[in-house]
């Protein structure tokens, strides 16, 4: 009996010290993340994935959060989504407690799953517009202006420029596939409450080619303003077009897409792009205190820093998606009491906390809770000038009565 | 049980066209089947099972295309456009009238079969190049007509939301669940692959992939069985479309670009044209092969990158310069594909240990 005894105490010690080394394993806190740094979306992968691994080693660099570091589990899904279905699988495998998509179909393809396993995922400036209600979809949190926000913020804008909207032309130059189209409807609705008159102008894939798109906005239909929502090369063949087709670049307005450092460049440079304005859901530039801290803490290592930092205004999409992440994070571990062991739900929780996060005016003031998981549709306009992106303007949001509504309406028709 | 021939000793028809040759092949089927269906839904985890289950459902996709470009030796390059077809078929068949999965499942493989046929029809005349250049086009308008109609697409995300499959009152919603979905799904496609190739209009396919002229003179309707090929080839190719919306739970027609098609053209050619288990074996090649390569360099690339943004750009780009190579290395070994590969090294142990 006492040798009985002594036996089950040796064990209780053993499997306390094997639970105490594992508890101790546990501080370690996984998230994943998606990035393109191959396929047709490489030229945002590359810099947000180094912007999200930088920060959180700078995150990592000033103790983590609340002593517990974070491990970022970064997969390449190539815009693709069985590598994403899989790439998904391993973070969960991994025990990750957020995720963060990278591409509308990837987003869509996943939406069922993170519901289903309760992990809280981040799809900034692409999935559906509709995934802002937190009812509908619990577990997704668009976090930036959606295309419907962008729509919206394009109006708002054309109509402070402009003076006025009642019976002017505007013209919608869009990537033709279901990205591009998603701001129709609330193009379309605006344009019934406004009384403008908006005529649609698609740009066929690869939309290397826009020269008649250009001349009919510039010289046939004679648009007042130009909306438009392009992808990849795109953008900057629209801004060479309709330079060579004589109209005036600002009464253009791009989405958020349109409007990085590279079309500039593509489009023959600053001086060539002047007064081209281009929504962001993030800040542009290098005047921020956090890009200045991840540039001393590569400094005090005796490195350089990234090449893709440079191109701000995707590094810093990657700054405010890590931002957001780990304010989530910190969020949901304070409210766990300091514990690193927190669940994909606390950390969803942790999201609906965030409020007022600004991370030095990178970040618009974004509001995640109150059923709201777009945090309000914040854009910001910056305007190409001779010496690189100038803000024009203050964060807003456009009608967001109306987005909301249609939002609404679309939700009542999906059930 | 475990016996090898030491020579080719057939002495009669019913031995020369018998299913399986030797006792071995029997118990290899049974072995597999126990493998797949008893002891990886019990003992694999979830992890691997997502693996098998996109494996599986490329399976399906390439069976349908090595029907066309193997068997009968037609090319299509708008394969992922059938596949849209049968998803957002199914979505709508789901979405608008309940339908349950057992009925959305053939009819969005039958609406990809009809499509397939009306795409197939320039190939009564026309061969080769000109034949893909002519399915190519379907791929970008049958991908335009979906965008652009509402009432198909569901609206301006072109994206269905549809309720994961139940059977019996259970919701197949997990990994596990849909695995096995996924693998009944692919065990009847791989069987009713098998059969075709051996019933009279699988060899009107083979007589008219290797000498259409031949194959008109000795009394086969080329231009019918041209279009049969098509419309089962499509088929297959719906119900791969079907079964990702399934798994997905959303159909969408961005999963189904032309990178697609070409991913499913290299299944075939990787895996050996014209047979089944060489379709079988190019899909689970094109499939695993990316994933192994980055599982590998993300275990090993922490010792050598000590930057993790580096480390994760060396992947992404390695993996890419991998799988290329990869491909272009088993294509010059053995052009026949994977399935060849198989075969020489089978037909060596069928003898062995006598060399002839």
């Amino acid at each position: 009996m006492k040798r009985l005894l002594r036996t089950l105490t040796a064990a209780g010690v053993v499997a306390a010290a094997v639970a105490g080394f594992t508890a101790a394993q546990a501080d370690e806190i996984v998230i994943g993340q998606m990035t393109d740094r191959t396929g047709p979306t490489a030229n945002v992968g590359g810099p947000v994935g180094d912007a999200v691994l930088d920060y959180v080693k700078l995150v990592n660099s000033k103790g983590g959060i609340m002593g517990h570091t974070v491990r970022v589990l970064e997969v390449d899904n190539q815009y693709k989504v069985p590598p994403a279905v899989e790439g998904y699988q391993r973070m969960k495998a991994e025990g990750a407690v957020l995720v963060g998509f990278f591409g509308t179909p990837i987003t869509q393809a996943l939406t069922a799953d993170i519901t289903k396993d309760m992990i809280p995922a981040t799809s900034p400036g692409f999935g559906t517009a509709v995934s802002a209600d937190g009812a509908a979809y619990p577990y997704l949190f668009p976090a930036a202006a959606s295309y419907w926000s962008q729509a919206a913020g394009a109006v708002e804008f054309a109509r402070q420029q402009m003076g006025g909207l009642k019976g002017k032309k505007i013209a919608y130059l869009f990537y033709d596939n279901p990205a591009g189209r998603e701001g129709l409807p609330v193009l379309r609705k605006l344009q019934e409450i406004e009384g403008f008159e908006l005529q649609e102008f698609p740009v066929p894939a690869p939309g290397i080619e826009m020269d008649n798109q250009a001349r009919d906005i510039a010289r046939r239909y004679r648009a007042d303003f130009v909306i438009s929502h392009l992808f990849g090369r795109a953008p900057s063949v629209q801004i060479t077009a309709l330079k060579r087709a004589g109209y005036p670049l600002k009464q253009v307005v791009s989405f958020v897409w349109g409007g990085s450092e590279a079309d500039v460049e593509a489009a023959g440079g600053y001086a060539e792009a002047e007064g081209y304005n281009g929504l962001q859901f993030a800040g542009v530039g290098d005047d921020f205190p956090v890009r200045q801290e991840i540039k001393a803490m590569y400094k005090a290592e005796g490195k350089e820093p990234p090449a893709s930092m440079a191109s701000t205004v995707f590094y810093n999409r990657g700054l405010l998606i890590a931002g957001l992440h780990l304010e989530a994070l910190k969020n949901a571990i304070a409210a766990n009491g300091g514990k690193a062991n927190v669940t994909g739900t606390q950390v969803r929780d942790g999201f609906h906390a965030i409020k007022d996060f600004s991370m030095g005016g990178l970040v618009p003031p974004l509001n995640l809770g109150d059923g709201d998981h777009e945090g309000g549709g914040w854009v910001r306009v910056f305007t190409v000038t001779k010496d690189g992106f100038k803000p024009a303007g203050d964060w807003f949001k456009g009608y967001r009565e109306v987005v909301l509504d249609l939002i609404k309406a679309e939700i009542a028709k999906s059930n | 049980m475990f016996h090898r021939e030491s020579g080719y000793y057939k002495t009669s028809y019913e031995a020369d066209s018998a299913l399986y040759p030797l006792p071995i092949a029997r118990w290899t089927i049974v072995g597999l089947v126990v493998l797949f269906y008893v002891v990886a839904p019990l003992a694999v985890p979830d992890y691997y099972l997502t693996i098998l289950n996109l494996v599986g459902i490329a399976i399906v996709g390439a069976l349908g295309l090595n029907i066309l470009l193997g068997l009968t030796g037609q090319i299509s390059i708008g394969h992922a456009a059938f596949m849209s077809v049968g998803a957002y078929t199914a979505a709508n068949l789901a979405t608008r009238f309940d339908l349950p999965f057992w009925i959305t499942l053939p009819a969005g493989g039958l609406m990809a079969a009809a499509i397939g046929v009306v795409v197939g029809f320039p190939s009564v005349r026309i061969k080769g190049l000109y034949l893909a250049i002519s399915t190519l086009a379907a791929q970008f308008i049958i991908d335009w007509f979906i965008i652009h109609t509402p009432a198909i697409s569901g609206g301006f995300q072109s994206s269905i939301q549809v309720p994961r499959p139940s059977v019996f009152g259970v919701v197949l919603d997990t990994q596990r669940e849909l695995y096995l979905f996924i693998l009944v799904a692919a065990t009847i496609a791989i069987i009713m692959a098998l059969n075709l190739a051996r019933s009279r209009i699988g060899r009107a396919f083979i007589a008219i992939r290797d000498q259409d002229i031949a194959a008109e003179i000795i009394g086969i309707n080329v231009r019918r069985y041209k279009l049969i090929a098509f419309a089962i080839s499509s088929f297959f190719a719906g119900v791969t479309g079907v079964l990702y919306t399934y798994y997905s739970g959303v159909a969408n027609n961005e999963f189904f670009p032309l990178t697609v098609s070409i991913d499913y053209l290299a299944m075939v050619i990787i895996g050996g044209m014209g047979s089944v288990l060489g379709a079988i074996f190019g899909a689970a090649f094109v499939i695993l092969l990316p994933i192994g390569i980055d599982l590998s360099l993300s275990s090993i690339g922490p010792y050598i990158f000590e930057n993790q943004g580096v480390l994760s750009s060396v992947k992404s780009h390695m993996r890419l310069i991998l799988f290329g190579g990869l491909i272009m290395f088993f294509l010059v070994v053995e052009p026949d594909g994977l399935n060849r590969l198989w075969l020489n090294i089978r037909n060596y142990f069928r003898i062995w240990p006598f060399s002839y």
